[in-house]
């Protein structure tokens, strides 16, 4: 069941169940310090799966719901292309595998963990790992230049989470209702946007 | 462990799980009460290791509850644990997605996309500034953290290859 559900350019979705889960797990695999990246990465840049709109608009829904972002994102991802069997396989394919791999890491770790070589190594690979986050909202954020609402919006909420540390739940709470209200004038005026009906 | 304690396990996250708005670390203080101070199962420090044993493995960061709940009581913990965390949040995403799926062309749900999209750009800014405040203790790393983030913007370099190579840097006492 390949039902599209967001409005943007004709984008082509995976095969099979087999290559979705593949897919996840892959990008899953990668992502040292945040699967988000990773999952723009392989399902925007990569396979062309979901255009940069779609990702952003999906991430939005993922971020305004209880649950990790990237989970929430592959079930949605796996619905769009598969219906509830793709959410499954999608979710699957994101958790199984890297679930293994902690379990095994969790049994090294006692041994390890004083390895001064590790802990530098993990010192490296986290400060990579925020540049790549960084990198990828740098990168969500070029459609929004020349809207000067939606930068502002951007800013407000980057300023509320990222720099005074307020809990997520009320900045959305408080932030989400203004922004669709806002969204929601601009597609009226959108609509009415034909010759004569000045407002 | 008995099949009753599982059963409160899977209960309690899921429980937490509906609540786990911003992702189930937030619900960190809250599991820390229940499995640390309330029941007793784990100590403090085995609780931490989960956390960091999670983030420093590839994967989503919610593993962390599969590694608590494989401290708690092995195999059984760590699925009653994963499963209470992620089913109830799964459920509530595809339902999410379906209800606005069905309603994509109403003028309701593109202000709803449209009006989300720029605060979850803002968010993702806001998750590398604050991962970026606690990795870079120095300006070695906030040097790295900055050139990378410069050079994946300028260039389609597999990010694999920075980390590779961060990680060769730090194991060398560079960093």
């Amino acid at each position: 069941m390949s039902r599209p559900v967001v409005s943007g350019p004709i984008v082509s979705g995976p095969a099979s169940l087999r290559e979705l889960f593949f897919a996840f797990t892959g990008l899953a695999l990668r992502g040292f310090g945040g699967v988000l990246p990773w999952a723009h990465r392989v399902l925007v840049e990569e396979r062309h799966w979901l255009t940069r709109e779609d990702f952003v608009e999906l991430l939005a829904l993922s971020q305004l719901l209880p649950g990790p972002n990237v989970v929430n994102l592959s079930v949605m991802v796996g619905d769009r292309w598969f219906g509830w069997r793709g959410a499954v396989v999608a979710l699957a394919g994101m958790m199984l595998a890297p679930a293994a791999l902690v379990l095994l890491l969790a049994v090294a770790y006692t041994a390890f963990v004083d390895l001064p070589q590790l802990r530098g190594a993990l010192r490296g690979m986290g400060a990579v790992a925020a540049g790549l986050v960084i990198a990828t909202g740098l990168k969500l954020a070029v459609p929004l230049r020349g809207r000067p609402v939606a930068m502002l919006l951007a800013s407000v909420a980057f300023a509320c989470v990222g720099l005074a540390r307020w809990p997520l739940p009320w900045v959305l709470a408080v932030l989400a209702p203004v922004a669709i209200a806002l969204a929601w004038r601009h597609e009226g005026r959108r609509r009415g946007d034909a010759p004569g009906n000045g407002s | 462990m008995s099949g009753a304690e599982l059963l409160a396990l899977f209960g309690h996250f899921a429980l937490l799980s509906t609540l786990s708005v911003g992702g189930m670390l937030a619900m960190a203080p809250e599991m820390h009460r229940w499995l640390v101070d309330s029941r007793g199962w784990i100590d403090h420090v085995r609780f931490i290791d989960s956390i960091a044993i999670a983030q420093a493995a590839p994967g989503p960061n919610v593993l962390f509850v599969t590694v608590l709940g494989w401290q708690v009581a092995g195999w059984a913990g760590a699925l009653a644990a994963t499963a209470g965390a992620l089913l109830p949040s799964c459920t509530i995403a595809f339902a999410a997605h379906r209800v606005l799926a069905r309603r994509a062309h109403t003028r309701g749900a593109r202000a709803f996309r449209a009006g989300l999209s720029p605060i979850a750009v803002g968010l993702m800014l806001a998750t590398g500034w604050v991962l970026a405040r606690e990795a870079d203790t120095d300006w070695r790393l906030a040097l790295v953290t900055v050139a990378s983030a410069a050079v994946l913007l300028r260039s389609r370099i597999n990010p694999l290859w920075l980390l590779a190579a961060a990680a060769a840097a730090g194991a060398g006492g560079l960093l």
